[in-house]
This record gives C-alpha cells, sequence and structure tokens, in this order.
C-alpha cells in the first residue's frame, strides 16, 4: 500500500470530518445554549441538501444553492423553534427531545413525497471538477473546496462567538440565562438566532456533502448518529472540540475503511466508548456541566 | 413621584403563597432598607419587583410604569439593576467580559472603554483583575464585581439582596462608602439585609417584612433606636 493512496485516503477523511463539523457545531451550540438535544438536526441535514439541490436545479448554478439553502432552511429552523420547542422551555426535558425526533420523521416523509425515496445525484460544479496534484497526490478539487468552505465558516462563527456582543451574549446565556434576563437581554429571542444559526449550519453541511454523495431521504441518518460521537468525543458546547473530534472521526472512519472496511462503521463507537472511559466531559467539555 | 411603589403585592412559588399584600415606596434618592428574618419574604419581594417570581399579583410601579405585565428583561432598560444574593458572576468570562454584560442591553449611548474605566477607578481591586476569569475571586471581590456590573450601565435605581453576606468587615465598609456615594449622586437603592444594625446606619428609612407581611416603616435611624422592635422581628 503506497502513501499517495494512505495521504488521498487521510484527505477523504478530513473532508468528511469538515461535514460532520459543520453538523456537530450546530447540535452542540443548541444544545449548549437551549438545552434541547436536536434530535431532527440529521433530517434538516438532508432537508438542506434537497433545498441546496432544489435552488440549484431551478438557478442553474450550484452556487445559488450554497447560499440560499443554508439561509432559508436557518430561517425554517427558527420558525421550529418559536412554534414548535419554546412552548416545552418549561417542561420536562425529554418533550424537546420526543418532538424533535417525532419532526425528524415527518421531514424524511414529507421529502420523500416531494422528491421520492430514491438517491438523486447532485452533479459537482464544473468549476471545481476534477483533480488538483499537490504535489504528494491528486486529490479531488470539489473535497478542497468543502474544507476551505468549512475553515472559513469556522473562523466567522469564533470571531462572533469571541469577539462580538451577540457572541458574549451567547456564551454568558448558555451559563446563566436568569442574570442575563436581569441585564435586559431578552434571552428567548437569542435562542432562537442561536437554533436559526444552528440549523443553518448543519443545513450547510447538507449541501456541501450533497456532490460526495446521493441526495437520498435517508442521508442524515446516519450523519446525526455520527455528528452525537463527535459531540461526545468532543465535549458538548466546545466549538474546538467539535473541530478536533469531528477530524478525529472522520479520519477514523475513511482510514479503517481503506484497512479494514467491515470496521468502518464501528471504529468512531469504539473511538467513544475510549474516550468515555478516559475523560467523561469529552476532549474539550467542562466536568459536571448541566 | 415615587421611584418604586410596591402595592397589595402576592406572590407564590408554587402552591406556597409567599408574599401577602406588600405594600412600601422607595422615594428617589433615598437608601430604603428591608429587613426582618430568614424566610420572612424579603428576596421574593425584589424577585417580584424584577420579574422573577412565578407567579405575582397586586401593583409594581417604578417610575409610573406598571412592571408586573411586563417580561423580566424589561426592566433594565428603565433603570432598574438587581444584584442577586448569590451574585451570579458567570463562569468561563473575565472580571471585562462580566462588566460588558452590564452594558448589552443599553443602546450604545455609553461608551464601553470609558465605562469600565470609571468603574475601574471605583473600584481598584476590580481594576488589577480586568482579564482575570471572574469566578476565581474571593467572594468579596465577586460581590464588588455584581455590583459593579449592576451599575455601569448607570441605573435609576439598584435592589440588592444582602450584599454584605460572607464578605470580610474591611469590604462591607467599602460597601458602605460606596452606596452613600451613590445615593449622593442620585442613585435610589433598595437593600435588603440580615447584618441589620449596618443596613440602618446606611439607609433613610426601613421596612420590616415578617412572614410575608410588613409589620413596620419607619426611618432607619428611629429603628436603630428601638432595640425592641429589632429583637422581636430580626432576631436571629
Amino acid at each position: 500500500m503506497d502513501a499517495e493512496l494512505i495521504a488521498m485516503q487521510l484527505f477523504s477523511g478530513v473532508a468528511l470530518g469538515a461535514i460532520l463539523i459543520m453538523v456537530a457545531l450546530g447540535l452542540s451550540i443548541i444544545f449548549g445554549m437551549l438545552g434541547v438535544v436536536n434530535f431532527a438536526h440529521g433530517a434538516l441535514f438532508m432537508v438542506g441538501a434537497y433545498a441546496g439541490l432544489w435552488v440549484a436545479s431551478l438557478t442553474g448554478s450550484f452556487w445559488w444553492g450554497l447560499l440560499v439553502a443554508p439561509v432559508a432552511i436557518g430561517l425554517f429552523g427558527m420558525a421550529i423553534e418559536r412554534v414548535l420547542i419554546r412552548p416545552l422551555y418549561r417542561r420536562s426535558v425529554d418533550d424537546p427531545l420526543l418532538l424533535t425526533f417525532g419532526l425528524g420523521y415527518v421531514l424524511v416523509e414529507a421529502v420523500r413525497i416531494a422528491f421520492g425515496s430514491d438517491g438523486i445525484p447532485f452533479p459537482t460544479p464544473p468549476e471545481l471538477a476534477g483533480v488538483a496534484d499537490l504535489g504528494i497526490g491528486f486529490f479531488p478539487i470539489y473535497r478542497l473546496f468543502v474544507v476551505g468552505v468549512v475553515a472559513a465558516v469556522l473562523i466567522l462563527v469564533w470571531l462572533c462567538l469571541e469577539k462580538t456582543r451577540f457572541g458574549l451574549i451567547v456564551r454568558a446565556g448558555a451559563r446563566d440565562p436568569l442574570i442575563m434576563r436581569v441585564l435586559g437581554v431578552d434571552i428567548a429571542g437569542v435562542w432562537l438566532l442561536v437554533f436559526g444559526l444552528g440549523v443553518g449550519l448543519t443545513a450547510l453541511g447538507g449541501v456541501l456533502a450533497a456532490p460526495m454523495r446521493n441526495v437520498n431521504p435517508e442521508m442524515g441518518s446516519l450523519v446525526l448518529a455520527e455528528a452525537f460521537v463527535v459531540t461526545v468525543i468532543g465535549g458538548m458546547g466546545s466549538l474546538v472540540g467539535a473541530v478536533v473530534a469531528g477530524l478525529l472521526v472522520g479520519v477514523a472512519i475513511s482510514m479503517t475503511a481503506l484497512f479494514a472496511p467491515e470496521m468502518a462503521t464501528i471504529v468512531m463507537f469504539a473511538l467513544m466508548a475510549l474516550v468515555l472511559l478516559v475523560r467523561p466531559q469529552g476532549l474539550f467539555g467542562k466536568p459536571g456541566r448541566a | 413621584m415615587a421611584m418604586l411603589e410596591i402595592e397589595g403585592l402576592n406572590a407564590w412559588y408554587g402552591a406556597s403563597h409567599v408574599l401577602h399584600g406588600i405594600s412600601l415606596t422607595v422615594e428617589p434618592g433615598e437608601i430604603v432598607a428591608l429587613v426582618g428574618r430568614n424566610g420572612a419574604g424579603k428576596t421574593s419581594t425584589i424577585r417580584a419587583v424584577m420579574g422573577l417570581m412565578p407567579k405575582a399579583t397586586g401593583s409594581v410601579r417604578f417610575a409610573d410604569t406598571e412592571l408586573l405585565p411586563l417580561p423580566a428583561h424589561a426592566r433594565f432598560g428603565l433603570g432598574l439593576a438587581y444584584v442577586p444574593e448569590e451574585r451570579r458572576i458567570v463562569p468561563g468570562l473575565t472580571v471585562r467580559e462580566n462588566l460588558q454584560l452590564g452594558l448589552v442591553a443599553s443602546d450604545g449611548t455609553i461608551d464601553e472603554r470609558q465605562a469600565i474605566d470609571e468603574i475601574a477607578r471605583s473600584f481598584p481591586r476590580l481594576k488589577e483583575r480586568l482579564d482575570q476569569q471572574g469566578v476565581t475571586m474571593s467572594g468579596g471581590e465577586q460581590q464588588m464585581l455584581a455590583i459593579a456590573r449592576a451599575m455601569i450601565a448607570r441605573p435609576r435605581m439598584i435592589l440588592l439582596d444582602e450584599p454584605s453576606e460572607g464578605i470580610m468587615p474591611i469590604l462591607v465598609e467599602e460597601m458602605g462608602v460606596l452606596f452613600r456615594r451613590l445615593r449622593d449622586e442620585g442613585t435610589t437603592l433598595l437593600l435588603v439585609e440580615q447584618n441589620v444594625e449596618w443596613a440602618l446606619k446606611l439607609a433613610d428609612r426601613a421596612v420590616i417584612i415578617d412572614q410575608g407581611e410588613v409589620v413596620h416603616r419607619s426611618s432607619a435611624a428611629a429603628l436603630l433606636a428601638d432595640k425592641a422592635i429589632q429583637e422581636r422581628y430580626c432576631a436571629v
């Protein structure tokens, strides 16, 4: 087995990890801020991919799909928070979980009705087709693009969280919503925006992932499981954790696929079990965070 | 016009009825001490004013605005600040960021850097620790930070819940000086305290609550002199 193949597989893992980071980051900030485990997150990833496909076929341009779908699905996410989830905040933590779990099924079935059960190919945009020779091997340009977009989005999210007034409110509100209300912040409005942001990120992940695989109504369920594993390994509510764990899981899956394909789906759970044994709060999580 | 006017305030925690028709007023520019035993209803009273009780009825007017129908977050913008008993310094944030939280809801008329400089002058202990994690400071310093955060947006009135609790006497003295200065600059204070003597020496007027009802109103000096009433309602 030559080094070039390993390098390419490693890079595939990074591209897969980049997608997982988009999904896990949204999952993680929604949980960190609202305390809601969003089981519809995988379905929203899938809806994002379909929305991207639909917009791209209407406009004839992948770029419009990439731009419009995450924003539209993010707004849809805000509607979900406002109408369906908000009435459940004062109730048991199981209620939003059950609601989003059911919502996930509703979305999958709705897409099945609208677009059919079969996978739809999502062509790689021609500008990004082909491979690039990086000296150590040939890498698909589209995957390089995906990694670049995800890196740019991560920097934006980080700047927003660490350097802006809104970010300060989010970080503080995740720890102590009561004091934020006392200090004049309409925290329910912040939750709405954070939910929309998290959903927009997973939808962006869906559009980005689409040209790397077929678009089908089930594509969200495996991603959701993988994203849960990423957030558990990285630590709930941690941006750095989501990034490190996303790359770790992506690379682990793709390297196992190369050496022991039958183990590829199990390896991430083994990784998770290992991390939980050594560091139950996750690599970058804070212990005892409720 | 009174700064704060509470009339017939009732409040409940679930099924337990904790306030039974509280009425009291605080005039602009005065310090009112709200005293009474543990569990008498002092904290519930200011929590109700801040919109933090699950259920409250009656009337609470702040500078002529009826507060009870408003959501909790609407009060800060009217100029009403609150320093909770638990201080609630936000973990994971520096002292500077905790101070900034006092300005996030303001409309941008206050220059942040200037406001923090000003606060740092009033609280030299915080000045040296601006980039330190807020929760790593001593209890007294955290209390100072909580007060600084509440006053940085220059509210018209501050409600303080047991600010002297568990704090070194020297800091309690400093706090007294600060409260007098705030009052002299025109800020109205409602001070809930267990440290009755200290509170009464600071305050202009005093109100005693017992079992969810107001049982005594007088000047602070008069209550300070009346050991019998203090003994009856405030003795631990």
